[in-house]
């Protein structure tokens, strides 16, 4: 179907509006100034090489949630259990950092593993629901996060306490040499997070573009019977599209303990996997596109911390501008659809054919059966 | 009453299902309405019911035309379809069921509801319970329960879509007498949309049958089953010379095969198809060909009995397991299952292949070749859903492997025009020249007897092996499938 | 009956009503055939908007209505963009879950440590001195003597009335009820949208009865997962969505009860993964047909009841969308 130009264009910058529209009116709603507000979260970001680092301290974990669920969504999964997969790897990787004790450069790679590892392992978990017990993805994600919330909130307040006076929201700060190192003052960012977030983008556009796994995780996600009739294993690719998720979840965990914090916290992962999920629903399956938005939505994160610091606002609104994004999208993409179908259906009685043809792309339906 | 319908046309895409359609229906008439699958017989009883809006034509009652808009309309101008699978609610209890059934503004009350459903029941010795869930009765019962339902709303024409299917002797009994006596005592018009031969000598007043969408053929009753069957199929078979093949030793067995769903059983079935051998399997939709199709292949598990492949057990395998030994199932419905829909050719051809990582070009320039050869009318790009059905085949075709041991094929030129049937089977007989066995389906006869080394007809389940294909009569067969053993 | 037993007990009935509410709200909208997964946000932001409306005119029915009004509204976007815009329900429900949870956040900033204003408490006559029962069950706030109504209303009209038919039959098989001259998507936009109602009340009844008031960030984040959940557990039956509720609560007091006793030496917080094992138990019991295989080795005349009793198969059509 081809478009006019500048329709596409319209379809980009109609949502942005609206979104924007809306969050003003918020603004308006508690008594601000909208043009402030975006003035700060532009600032919060963008003022300095400090900021921008912050911008980067998100973008690391929410691409990294990003990619993962790239992986689920082309395998046709919805993996809300993210946020508990990045808490996973964020627990193994306290663990690590507390018990194990080496020299930094061999002491860094092993947390890593091991808290991709409980990534992985908890993805895992929620693949053998689902395909064992028939469990559906989102139950048992919802309830998986739960647990895993729960659990480190007893290890915070029990075995993992702070020494008598200390505080009872965090474990007590890992030594030094467990952490990841900032490579400069005026940008402190982890040059070896960043190496490896790169890396992953990379790693996960290949898996998808040129490798036979990436190619199954696809026919999986579209359409499994006719998959598993072409001789491709279904059961394993959905294990296999929840586990490399939870693996990409437990580095992003484990970024968030060793440089983001330097101590567990009950919510360590701050909403980064839900908000990876926008990401991706906003994005599709692009995987090109993903860690961009990533950037955009953790630019926003970052800049409004600094709503709270000059304006007194809460940083939610970070949320609702995001929210409010993806929303209009999909109701947009929505409208679209109709717009572009209702034409052709108008012109010649082919009804049957387009029905046919659209009736595999709603798959993703059917939530809780 | 009588129903008129006048020159009545409907298409699906390319497909001219109803093609000029009149005939008149008159009270007290039992009406045989016969075809083989896809004849047309369903799409014009769902036009009569309002379930579909026809393209062009008009229907009449008693001379005032009608125009429907929905099942309800049809209802309330005295006109009730039961669907081959009922239309009802698993999950409410028979009651339920029956108080829906009833018109909005008719306030039905429990008592009342279960007096009237009790009354209809005991009237045909059907066996409804009103507090069993629905999901608890037989096919049969949800039948009668439809019929109930629908003569609780004063319907004075009822539809019967292939009623016989999946129901025992008994209930066939019981419904071919309440059938009857609805006619005869009640006057109402009963149309019985059946493609058993059995069934409509056994019940109908007169018969029409459809082929290809046209109303072929009108005729009172008695007449023969030779008669039916010609009516039905065409002309008489013509036999066909087929090459001459070795029959090789066999690698698929299946031995003692009993097979069980919820609808549908097979017993004991054993059949060991040779290397070189054609094995078609006739019988109506649901006569236990599809699930036995589906066991050669590992996508259904034997209850008991065994399946091998070159003495090697291979019961509780997976799919992949069989498709590693050369054992290639093809399904009906190829986009459904078979082809992936938002998938290009070119990936299509990506994901047959080894190895690790995907060479792209080698893929497409392995695709650009497939088109080539398979006469497919599209591009390495293409999404497979913008193909027409005979060009998915075709390329459901190029998928297969270059040596499979056993392709297994539910309806092979299923929606296909006669071109490309018999290019598919060209493309069929060449794997079996190379050693192949090959074991399908088809509800056409003549392709069954045309390309069958052996036959296997299914009735409810129960199989006929007719040793050799070229000996068979369309009688013969007819009486297989239409259960007379 | 040791009276603090009872306090225990009328306290986890208060507790569990606003679940009960939304349970039996989300029961209906998912029976109707549309998964509204936006609970989570939709509790929060009835619950900050409902105590804001309250607050600002001192109206608490106000309050509960300006609720309602915020859990329709949110529960109508997911099922127009379902059926008009053809969009995942599943996708949708999320993208408003945290929506609405960031929204309710922001513009409820100011709202946090207001004083809070609560339904007062009413005994209902007679039924409130019946020793035990009275204080258990009918010495509460208004909203829990609604949630009594909203459970024996709902199940009658579910099961015997034609209304019900059709609500159960456009989620089981919305084939038949169109047939039968139901207009499953009216109908579905109907339920959907008083479903999210029901929700948008259950978060009037945290914010203005249970736990009055509003903090930032809100007591009751999670609770929606946990509806969500209870209607799965509950097999979509009211009664049994109901008996779920209740046991979250039960559970719930349990942890809160060993907590304060002295002599019990156990990780209390682990406590709160007993709600969350349970669910995912349930889910596995329910999904996997472990129940259809232990329910055989019953006897024949047991095993019909009990199967009636625990049939969880969800609507058959459910989070499909339906073409007439």
């Amino acid at each position: 179907m081809k478009q006019h130009p500048a329709l596409r264009v319209l379809y980009v910058i109609i949502p942005v509006l609206v979104s924007l529209a809306v969050t003003s009116a918020l603004v308006i709603a508690v008594g601000e100034s909208p043009f402030e507000v975006f003035e700060k979260l532009w600032e919060g970001a963008f003022r300095n090489t400090e900021s921008v680092a912050g911008v980067v301290n998100f973008w690391i974990p929410l691409a990294l949630a990003c990619m993962g669920l790239i992986i689920t969504f082309t395998a046709g999964l919805w993996n809300i259990g993210m946020e508990g997969q990045i808490m996973m790897g964020a627990l193994f990787a306290s663990w690590a950092a507390r018990t194990i004790q080496l020299p930094p450069e061999l002491l860094v790679p092993i947390e890593l593993i091991i808290a991709a590892l409980g990534g992985a392992f908890w993805g895992f978990v929620v693949g053998v629901l689902k395909t064992r017990f028939g469990v559906h993805e989102i139950f048992g994600g919802v309830g998986l996060n739960a647990l895993v919330s729960v659990y480190a909130i007893y290890l915070i307040s029990g075995p993992w306490r702070q020494p008598e006076g200390g505080n009872a929201q965090s474990t007590e700060p890992f030594p030094a040499n467990a952490l990841l190192n900032p490579m400069s003052d005026v940008f402190p960012v982890s040059l070896i997070a960043l190496l490896i977030t790169v890396a992953a983008i990379l790693v996960v556009i290949w898996i998808l573009r040129g490798t036979r796994w990436g190619l199954n995780l696809k026919a999986t996600g579209k359409n499994p019977r006719s998959a598993l009739l072409l001789g491709v294993p279904t059961t394993r690719s959905t294990l296999s599209a929840f586990m490399a998720c939870g693996l990409l979840a437990g580095l992003a965990g484990a970024y968030r303990v060793l440089f983001t914090y330097d101590s567990l916290r009950p919510n360590v992962s701050g909403g980064i996997g839900f908000l990876a999920l926008l990401v991706v629903l906003l994005v599709g399956i692009r995987p090109l596109w993903a860690p961009i938005i990533a950037f955009v939505f953790a630019a926003i994160l970052a800049g409004s911390t600094r709503l709270r610091v000059s304006l007194q606002l809460d940083s939610s609104l970070a949320g609702v501008l995001q929210g409010t994004l993806v929303l209009v999208v999909l109701l947009f993409n929505g409208l679209r659809q109709r717009l572009t179908e209702a034409r052709p259906a108008s012109a010649a009685p082919a009804a049957h054919t387009s029905s046919t043809v659209s009736a595999p792309t709603s798959g993703s339906e059917g939530a809780a059966s | 009453m009588d129903i008129q319908l006048t020159n009545i046309n409907k298409h699906f895409g390319s497909v001219h299902a109803n093609r000029d359609i009149s005939m008149t229906l008159k009270s007290g008439q039992i009406v045989g309405i016969l075809g083989e699958n896809g004849a047309g017989k369903s799409t014009l009883m769902k036009i009569l019911s309002g379930y579909q809006p026809a393209d062009s034509g008009h229907i009449a009652i008693d001379g005032t035309p009608l125009k429907f808009g929905s099942p309800l309309k049809a209802l309330e101008a005295g006109i009730g379809m039961l669907q081959q699978d009922p239309l009802d609610v698993a999950s409410f209890t028979v009651l339920e069921d029956f108080i829906y059934g009833q018109p909005p503004a008719r306030r039905t009350s429990g008592k009342a509801a279960t007096a009237l459903l009790r009354a209809q029941a005991e009237r045909f010795g059907f066996h409804l319970p009103p507090d069993a869930p629905v999901a608890s009765l037989s096919i049969g019962q949800r039948q009668q329960l439809e019929i109930v339902r629908l003569l609780a709303l004063g319907v004075k024409a009822l539809i019967l879509d292939e009623p016989t299917t999946g129901i025992s002797a008994e209930q066939k009994d019981i419904l071919f007498g309440a059938l009857r006596e609805l006619a005869t005592r009640d006057g109402m018009i009963v149309l019985l949309v059946s493609h058993k031969l059995e069934d409509v000598i056994a019940l109908c007043d007169e018969v029409i049958v459809l082929r290809g969408g046209r109303l072929v053929g009108d005729r009172q009753m008695p007449a023969t089953t030779h008669e039916l069957v010609t009516l039905m199929f065409g002309q008489q078979l013509t036999t066909h010379e087929r090459p001459k093949v070795a029959l090789g030793e066999p690698d698929l067995k299946l031995d003692n095969v009993t097979l069980r769903t919820r609808r549908m059983h097979v017993d004991h079935f054993t059949l060991h198809p040779r290397r070189g051998e054609v094995i078609g399997f006739a019988g109506l939709d649901g006569s236990g060909q599809e699930l036995i199709l589906r066991a050669c292949a590992g996508l259904e598990h034997p209850l008991s009995g065994t399946v091998s492949v070159r003495g090697k057990p291979m019961n509780g395998g997976r799919y992949r397991d069989f498709l590693a030994e050369g054992i290639v199932f093809c399904a009906a419905g190829r986009v459904e299952e078979g082809l992936i829909a938002g998938m290009t050719l070119t990936e299509h051809i990506a994901l047959i292949g080894q190895g690790a990582t995907i060479d792209w070009q080698a893929s497409q320039a392995r695709a650009d070749a497939q088109i080539k050869h398979y006469n497919v009318r599209g591009t390495p790009q293409s999404e497979i859903q913008q193909l027409s059905g005979g060009n998915q085949q075709r390329f459901l075709m190029a998928l297969l492997p270059d040596q499979p041991t056993v392709l297994v094929l539910e309806q092979p030129t299923r929606g296909l025009d006669v071109d490309s049937a018999r290019y598919i089977w060209e493309q069929l007989l060449l794997r079996r020249e190379q050693g192949a066995s090959i074991l399908f389906t088809s509800p056409d006869l003549d392709e069954v007897v045309q390309y069958s080394d052996r036959i296997v007809v299914c009735f409810a389940g129960r199989t006929t092996e007719i040793a050799d294909a070229s000996q068979v009569t369309i009688d013969e067969l007819g009486r297989l499938i239409g259960g007379a053993f | 009956m040791n009276p603090e037993l009872i306090n225990i007990l009328s306290s986890i009935i208060a507790n569990a009503t606003p679940l009960v509410i939304a349970g039996i709200g989300e029961t209906i909208s998912e029976r109707s055939g549309v998964t509204n997964l936006s609970l989570d946000g939709s509790l929060q932001l009835s619950a900050m908007v409902g105590f804001a409306a309250a607050l600002a005119t001192g109206n608490i029915l106000l309050g509960c209505f300006v609720g309602m009004l915020v859990g329709a509204l949110i529960a109508l976007i997911v099922v127009a963009g379902n059926i008009e815009l053809r969009q995942d329900q599943v996708a949708l429900g999320f993208v408003l879950t945290l929506l609405c949870a960031d929204i309710a956040q922001f513009l409820g900033q100011d709202l946090s440590g207001e004083r809070a204003i609560t339904m007062p408490r009413v005994n209902v006559p007679l039924l409130a001195d019946i020793p035990i029962i009275g204080p258990i069950f009918f010495q509460h706030t208004a909203i829990v003597y609604v949630s009594y109504a909203l459970i024996f209303g709902v199940w009658w009209w579910m099961f015997h009335t034609r209304g019900g038919l059709a609500l159960r039959a456009s989620g089981d098989r919305p084939e038949t009820a169109f047939a039968r001259g139901t207009r499953v998507n009216r109908l579905r936009y109907f339920y959907t949208i008083l479903g999210g109602a029901l929700v948008g009340l259950g978060g009037a009844a945290f914010s203005l009865a249970i736990k009055p008031g509003w903090s930032n960030p809100p007591a009751m984040r999670g609770e929606g997962w946990i509806a969500l959940a209870i209607v799965i557990f509950g097999g979509w039956h009211p009664f049994r969505v109901v008996l779920g509720a209740y046991l979250f609560a039960v559970l719930r007091a349990l942890a809160s009860a060993i907590q304060r006793s002295p002599d019990i030496d156990f990780p209390l917080v682990l406590l709160n993964l007993l709600p969350w094992l349970l669910m995912i138990g349930t889910l596995v019991l329910v999904s996997s047909g472990v129940v259809d295989r232990l329910l055989r080795l019953l006897p024949e005349r047991a095993q019909k009841w009990t199967r009636n009793f625990l049939r969880s198969d969800p609507p058959t059509a459910l989070g499909t969308r339906f073409d007439p």
